[in-house]
């Protein structure tokens, strides 16, 4: 795929290929503390059911995912962990944080071991409100996730400069606070 | 296939003898294996740091501390009320267990008691997330053995005990539903009803798994014999719940101690297993998840009438004084010692969490164990992060 490191993609080849890698999304299980448990229950259970939306929650190692779940409390002692589990995927690689512990740091706000919010060690693409949020609301942030994929420009990606819309500028979505279309 | 003469079979006994030989006078090298602090089978982020001699566990030690949130650092800054929406979150299987044993301490302190009602409808709560709890253990055990099924149909019946919990108390983790003099609210309309039906598929959930998982050859064979922890250990290194039970000691604070919980006006056995190992810490589980319905299910025929809270000033101070109130739940006994001086919070609450005692017999358990066995003695152990982490 040289054409897409150097950016070369014409626009609706590009198009073609994000809709094919928004619905293979092999994620990471990041299980910390009690979110862990609501995204088992997303993932793992025959209720919520997440595979229909194109999504395997069931690789072994994060070498092998293109996105990770951080769910429940990182605190400073887990933080490097994280950082270097993160480090272990292999670009493109979106990251999902799921519950108010990791989106800020939650009822620990002024607790003096947790970290305050997981996007001091690896950038995030959706934040998923809530203590801890109900599996539907993952199911949401996912379908976010993927949407934002869908507008990305590939080669900005697979150069490693981040997230660059092909259609317009968006910022990092919040679930609820609708989609971008 | 042919047959070994008798000269021939004597030579390949000799031939292994002499292997097993060169195997004691060759010294292999040691191994150390970091299991954690991110593993599936860790429940969480434990950190097992094991030293190995060929597939044999020599050393092993927990290293915790990857979940310490600072709780008992946080209680000294929030008020009473606020601080059970902070301890709902230590044992996030069983949240409104957590709520209850300090709720009676602060009860305790103020020298109030909750109206019959609610303490009946706060058993029914507790046990229902005695339920949750450890029907999602069931499920989890087949994942460390190999078998996925099962955690789908505990995924599936657990579902069913969340709504119960959320249509009565609108949370469907983390409840927040107890308060010093009682209840948040009563029961929903139609809850009673809904909750019957549960309890019978629950106790089908029951079946299935001793079916599938209970009964299967392979289960059986992982986990017979395996991690066998006698009565007398187990009393010294502080395990408690059905950790202890399945080492044959007949302990349990819902009947052996009187707090103000419905448990005296309700008929049911408390399981022991003498053998001590892996199995029987599964199979006193299981037994645990119907002994529940079944309280459960007596609790809402003898409901009694009333309100749901005293009366309580509308800010809560706590009288000066110290209280120690610790309950069965579901990882075991779960205690707080709470030392109010009079102020809207606690001067210092210590936590007293079942499964830091739990784990902390890994290092003897797993001495001597093969590696594919330190995960299923870790699984029926059971224990939480954040109940040990805290």
């Amino acid at each position: 795929m040289g054409l897409v490191d150097r950016g070369r993609l014409p626009a609706p080849l590009t198009k073609l290929f994000n809709i094919g890698r928004s619905y293979s999304m092999w994620v990471y299980q990041w299980g910390l503390a009690c979110c862990a448990i609501e995204m088992g229950a997303a993932f793992g259970s025959p209720r919520y059911d997440v595979m229909r939306l194109g999504v395997i929650p069931l690789p072994a190692s994060p070498r092998q995912a293109d996105l990770v779940v951080v769910s429940g409390t990182v605190t400073d002692k887990m933080a490097p962990a994280v950082k270097r589990l993160y480090e272990q995927m292999p670009e493109p690689k979106y990251v999902i944080s799921m519950g108010s512990c990791a989106n800020c740091g939650g009822p620990y706000w002024d607790s003096y071991s947790v970290t305050k919010g997981v996007d001091q060690i690896v950038p995030v693409d959706v934040y998923v409100p809530g203590c801890p949020p109900r599996p539907e609301a993952l199911l949401e942030g996912v379908v976010l996730l993927q949407q934002r994929i869908k507008h990305e420009d590939m080669g900005a990606r697979w150069r490693g400069e981040g997230f660059k819309p092909i259609v317009r500028e968006s910022e990092p979505i919040v679930v609820g606070g609708g989609p971008i279309e | 296939m042919t047959m070994l003469s008798e000269r021939q079979q004597m030579s390949y006994i000799a031939a292994q003898a002499a292997d097993a030989r060169l195997n004691v006078e060759l010294e292999t090298e040691g191994m150390t294996l970091n299991i954690g602090p991110q593993h599936p089978a860790t429940h969480g982020t434990l950190r097992i740091i094991a030293r190995l001699d060929g597939e044999q566990v020599v050393w092993a030690e927990p290293s915790a501390g990857y979940m310490h949130r600072g709780y008992e650092k946080l209680t000294e800054v929030r008020t009473f009320p606020q601080v059970t929406a902070l301890i709902n979150r230590i044992d996030w299987l069983g949240s409104f267990a957590n709520e209850v044993p300090f709720i009676l301490a602060a009860e305790q302190l103020m020298n109030i008691e909750a109206p019959p009602r609610a303490q009946h409808i706060r058993t029914i709560l507790f046990e229902l997330s005695r339920i949750a709890n450890v029907s999602l253990f069931l499920g989890d055990l087949g994942v460390q053995m190999g078998a996925v099924t099962p955690v789908f149909m505990a995924f599936r019946d657990r579902e069913y005990v969340l709504n119960l919990i959320e249509g009565a108390t609108g949370g469907r983790f983390h409840p927040n539903f107890d308060r010093i003099g009682g209840l948040k609210d009563d029961l929903p309309k139609g809850w009673l009803d809904e909750t019957r039906q549960v309890m019978k598929k629950l106790r089908n959930f029951c079946d299935e798994i001793e079916d599938l998982l209970f009964g299967n050859e392979i289960f059986q064979s992982r986990t017979r014999g395996i991690g066998v922890i006698p009565a007398d250990v187990a009393r010294q290194y502080g395990l408690s719940g059905a950790n202890l039970r399945a080492s044959g000691v007949d302990w349990d604070l819902r009947r052996d101690q009187s707090l103000p919980l419905a448990y005296d006006k309700v008929d049911f056995r408390v399981w022991t297993h003498p053998d001590g190992d892996s199995w029987a810490r599964c199979w006193i589980r299981l037994q645990e998840v119907r002994e529940a319905t079944k309280i459960v299910d007596q609790l809402i025929e003898t409901l009694p009438p009333g309100p749901v809270m005293t009366k309580v000033p509308r800010i809560i101070k706590v009288p000066e004084g110290e209280a120690w109130v610790s309950t069965e739940n579901p990882l075991g006994e779960m205690g707080y010692y709470v030392v109010s001086k009079g102020d809207l919070g606690p001067f210092r609450v210590k936590i007293r969490s079942a499964s830091f005692n739990n784990i902390s017999i890994t290092p003897w358990v797993l001495k001597g164990v093969y590696v594919p066995d330190i995960i299923t003695i870790l699984a029926s152990l059971y224990f939480i992060l954040g109940d040990i982490d805290r």
